[in-house]
């Protein structure tokens, strides 16, 4: 129990930290931090359950005023966007990742942990974000593609890939530390 | 911690969170309930004038928290001006600056500790559904404490990367990152236990 509640919280720690130390940038100019690469992880190491609960305790903490997600930003003011479905979507995100880890039991696991992040991090996240787009701003399919969706996906994809190498990471150092597969 | 809450102070710091939170939740659904331009831009001028009432000051801060909306207003104006339909284009963006802004003013004007007394007395409700108020005040103290100790690691391997290669860290020092956090949640929790861990009928 006691482990439990430590590492949530130390996870929804990483998340934050994720969106402040490695910045890269894409091809395209794009820069992009770690931070939507923690909410895969989440779910790709502890779990549907625990991933999810760590993804809200991260919000609870940005709804309530401390400025964690990349670029400084917080408080609820963040939730106010158009966009804000993306932030509405972690926890769901989170959680489809960890289902997938936890029922796709094979042991190649930098492909599982990719396809769950891709999963959850893209399938899961856009499913809600962009729908909340459309709504927030009374628009069409297309605009919310374009706006909501388009200039997200490299930087995506690519988190995605990363999170399944890093995930296999891991769970090669640490074979007992992937609690979506305990 | 470093927070949002505002250094200059303001009338609003003096009205407790609860009230402000129930102002914002319903101000919220009036704007985003009412789609007329003329509407959204007195309300933004409304909105505007309860910055400059506390001072200039006050207003400046204000504007700093809400520029990184930037790309989001180019990115709607664009797509509206494309589409050729600015009139909703701009209901949109008056309303999103108006809704960012009230709730910034919360954010800005509440103190951390009372806001974190708000959330675990809005949680207690919620107990019977097992979520547990004094577990949720510990993971908020544990996240505040490690988030420091986190981001010094992180600091710390991105510097031992740099000083072995040439080529930028990137996402290398995830994997080690979470390494570190995964080996601190096992201490923490044995030391958690050894102190008596959190009693079962607090679980």
């Amino acid at each position: 129990m006691e482990k439990n509640i430590v590492i949530i919280a130390l996870f929804a720690a990483l998340i934050s930290a994720l969106g402040l130390v490695p910045k890269f940038t894409l091809a395209s100019g794009i820069p992009i931090t770690a931070q939507s690469m923690g909410i895969m992880l989440c779910g790709t190491v502890l779990g549907s359950r625990r991933g999810a609960k760590a993804v809200l305790l991260f919000l609870l903490l940005v709804a309530i005023g401390l400025p964690l997600l990349a670029g400084g930003r917080g408080g609820l003011g963040v939730f106010g966007t158009p966009w804000a479905g993306f932030l509405f979507g972690f926890p769901f995100a989170a959680f489809a990742a960890g289902l997938i880890m936890e029922r796709w039991r094979s042991d190649n696991i930098p492909l599982v942990a990719g396809c769950a992040a891709v999963g959850g991090g893209i399938g899961a996240l856009y499913l809600i974000a962009v729908p909340y787009y459309m709504v927030a701003t009374s628009s069409g399919l297309n605009e919310a593609l374009v706006t909501a969706m388009l200039p997200f996906m490299p930087g995506d994809i690519l988190k995605a890939i990363l999170a399944g190498y890093i995930t296999a990471g891991l769970a090669k150092a640490r074979p007992h530390s992937l609690l979506s597969r305990a | 911690m470093l927070s949002l809450t505002s250094l200059v102070k303001s009338p609003y710091h003096k009205v407790p969170p609860g009230p402000k939170f129930f102002l914002l939740m319903i101000a919220s659904i009036i704007l985003f309930s009412i789609a007329n331009i003329y509407f959204q831009a007195v309300a933004m001028a409304f909105v505007l004038g309860l910055y400059l009432w506390p001072g200039w000051a006050f207003f400046t801060s204000g504007l700093r928290m809400l520029w990184p909306l930037w790309p989001f207003v180019v990115i709607v104006f664009l797509w509206h001006g494309f589409t050729q339909d600015t009139q909703s284009g701009m209901i949109i963006i008056l309303r999103m600056i108006s809704a960012v802004a009230l709730a910034n003013l919360v954010t800005m004007t509440s103190q951390l500790d009372e806001v974190i007394a708000l959330v675990t007395r809005v949680a207690t409700p919620f107990r019977r559904f097992g979520l547990q108020p004094q577990i949720l005040a510990l993971s908020i103290a544990m996240f505040i404490r490690f988030l420091p100790v986190l981001i010094e690691k992180g600091g710390l391997l991105v510097q031992s990367w740099r000083s072995r290669s040439t080529r930028p860290a990137g996402w290398r020092v995830v994997v080690p990152l979470a390494l570190l956090a995964l080996d601190d949640a096992e201490t923490v929790a044995e030391a958690l236990r050894a102190r008596g861990g959190i009693a079962p009928d607090e679980i």
